[in-house]
């Protein structure tokens, strides 16, 4: 059985986020980026079916930049057998559709049987990229797993829908499924894994500069916000203080 | 028809984020369609008849009495090949996270999701965990979009009245690939969140799980309830029936307590009806910021363990 993950690298959630130049994304060179995370709830997911069952290939698919190996191999060094780089020399494509189709030319070749994603990135946030990959290839489609149980020729997933409320869903081979961040416990990569990794291949394929975006940022801007709130800076004793005060005299706690 | 709102059924009543997305709708203007699915789609129907919209689309069939994916996208597909909207809005909710990007890809048709303001230069959404927005547009004759919770107050929406028909779709078994079951609840924990007066909440600010003591210390010396946001569930810190969000519980103290949380989205929507918000976070940026009534802007772990000491003497 032959299962891809797909790794997204994202701006990490402490990373500084100015503006370029033009206003039209972040500027690249002072973020710090990481495995965007439910991606990796997605990979251990895959690792622990590998576990299980005999003969499963685990392949790691990042599209991006030349930044984007460290993540691919980071999931080699926890487990992947390979990777698979799209790589953008120029810019980095947001259109959903262009980056699905991009995605499925270069995975057609391979047939999965299943392919995970996470449910949504970190930073562009369009929770669509592995159906709308799965339906291009003509796979079955589910989101939200929370929970996955291998069967023969299919898959049984536990999707996660609003406010506590819970479905299973069945889905045949090949299946694309998008997984919810909280189903396992991500692994760490092992020195050994690491040591290992450096001798996996990771295949490349040089994406072409694509002008027909289906949708396109514009521009970023800093949200404005409209709540008076009490801006509260200084140091912690006196935080303390302004803190106790509150409780007591204005939400009145006490 | 201009605009066709997809209606969802929320265990036989209108889902807030539909009637939210049919003003959302109203304010884009041309004329609008609604288009309801399922066994429940007649009584919803009703709820709309008193709303200016153009019309509604019934459309029941047994293989999409309930909701699924499979059976929905056909649906939405044959009534947008067939009536040719220029766009199709819905809520941003979970059965539109399911099934639109599934319409999308089939008909090639761009779906900007997740959309919480309209600009005269396109759609505005949050980006990069809520820090940014961008503005969104497509050179496409047609688009689907979907809008965040609480995008448009459905006070506004505008009454009228509407006419209503059926479409005949055409669904056969083989079109249904994946077979989903009967929604579950799981049961709750023990503490009632809801009703709590009080909520001492985490976020993964806390770092790690020998500081979720100080959290419960906190709430003990004030009488509070402990909360968190997702990560810190499942990082396994804290028990599940404490998560707060769109995935957890919905809460409206008196006091919210947030320690370290981001304030992301999908948690707010469980907490932005607290009374007062107290928050507490290193990041000046933080979004939980922009709803709260006091930001701390600071270290968690430093100031925590002295709030802690002052109250006790108190
Ligand atoms: C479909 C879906 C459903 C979801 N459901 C939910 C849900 O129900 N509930 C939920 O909470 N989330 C949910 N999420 C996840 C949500 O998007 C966020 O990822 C999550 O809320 C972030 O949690 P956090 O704020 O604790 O962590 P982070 O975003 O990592 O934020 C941590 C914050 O702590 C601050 N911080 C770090 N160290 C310190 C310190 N020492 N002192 C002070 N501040 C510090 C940082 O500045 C940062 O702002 C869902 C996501 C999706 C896509
Ligand atoms: N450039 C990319 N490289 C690798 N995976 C991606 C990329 N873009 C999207 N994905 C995958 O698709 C999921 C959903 O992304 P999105 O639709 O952008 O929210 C992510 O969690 C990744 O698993």
């Amino acid at each position: 059985m032959k299962i891809a993950v797909l790794i997204k690298q994202v701006p990490g959630s402490e990373s500084a986020l100015p503006l370029n130049d033009k206003q039209t994304w972040v500027d690249e060179s002072s973020v710090t980026y990481v495995m965007n995370p439910p991606d990796n709830f997605a990979l251990e997911e895959a690792l622990l079916i590998q576990e299980k069952v005999d003969d499963v290939e685990v392949v790691v698919v990042s599209m991006g930049p030349a930044r984007v190996q460290k993540v691919i191999r980071e999931g080699l060094a926890k487990g992947a057998d390979r990777g698979i780089h799209l790589e953008e020399n120029e810019e980095v494509e947001t259109d959903p559709l262009s980056i699905a189709k991009k995605f499925s030319d270069v995975l057609k070749e391979e047939n999965f049987d299943l392919i995970f994603s996470g449910l949504q990135s970190d930073d562009t946030g369009m929770g669509q990229t592995g159906v709308l990959i799965g339906e291009i290839l003509g796979m079955s489609t589910a989101t939200l797993a929370i929970e996955t149980k291998l069967e023969k020729d299919q898959i049984k997933i536990k999707r996660e829908l609003e406010s506590g409320w819970f479905q299973w869903v069945t889905l045949p081979f090949p299946a694309s499924i998008s997984i919810q961040s909280g189903l396992n416990t991500p692994r760490y990569p092992s020195l050994k894994g690491i040591m290992g990794a450096k001798k996996k291949e990771i295949k490349s394929v040089l994406q072409e500069l694509n002008t027909d975006q289906s949708q396109n940022i514009d521009n970023i801007f800093v949200p404005q916000t409209s709540k008076q709130t009490e801006i509260i800076e200084t140091d912690a004793d006196a935080a303390v203080d302004r803190i106790i005060e509150i409780l007591k005299s204005e939400i009145k706690v006490f | 028809m201009d605009i066709l709102v997809v209606l969802e059924d929320s265990q036989g009543s209108l889902h807030r984020l539909s009637k939210e997305a049919i003003v959302g709708a109203q304010q884009l203007g041309g004329s609008i369609a609604a288009l309801a699915i399922g066994d429940n789609a007649s009584e919803i129907s009703n709820v709309l008849s008193s709303y200016d919209i153009s019309e509604i689309i019934t459309v029941e069939d047994e293989l999409v009495s309930t909701y699924n994916a499979d059976g929905y996208t056909e649906v939405v597909k044959q009534v947008i090949e067939k009536e040719s909207p220029k766009i199709i809005v819905a809520g941003h909710t979970y059965q539109t996270r399911d099934f639109m990007p599934r319409v999308s890809a089939h008909l090639n048709i761009p779906f900007i999701p997740d959309i919480v303001s309209l600009s005269d230069k396109g759609f505005v959404k949050q980006v990069l965990n809520a820090k940014l927005n961008a503005t969104i547009s497509s050179n496409r004759e047609q688009i689907i979009l979907s809008f965040q919770s609480a995008a448009f107050n459905e006070e506004n929406i505008q009454s009228g009245s509407c006419s209503s028909r059926y479409f005949d779709v055409i669904l056969d078994a083989s079109m249904i690939r994946s077979t989903s079951e009967k929604p579950f609840q799981e049961s709750l924990g023990d503490v009632d969140l809801e009703s709590a007066e009080l909520l001492v909440s985490i976020g993964r600010g806390i770092e790690k799980e020998e500081n979720i003591p100080l959290a419960f210390d906190l709430a003990e010396v004030l009488g509070a309830e402990v909360s968190a946001s997702r990560p810190v569930v499942d990082s396994g810190w804290v028990d599940s029936f404490r998560q707060v969000g769109s995935s957890g519980c919905n809460v409206a103290p008196k006091l919210y307590f947030s320690l370290g949380i981001s304030g992301a989205i999908q948690h707010v929507v469980g907490m932005k009806g607290a009374k007062n918000i107290l928050a507490i976070n290193k990041d000046k940026d933080a979004p939980i910021f922009e709803i709260a009534d006091y930001a701390v802007i600071g270290d968690i772990l430093e100031i925590i363990p002295k709030l802690i000491e002052s109250l006790k003497n108190q």
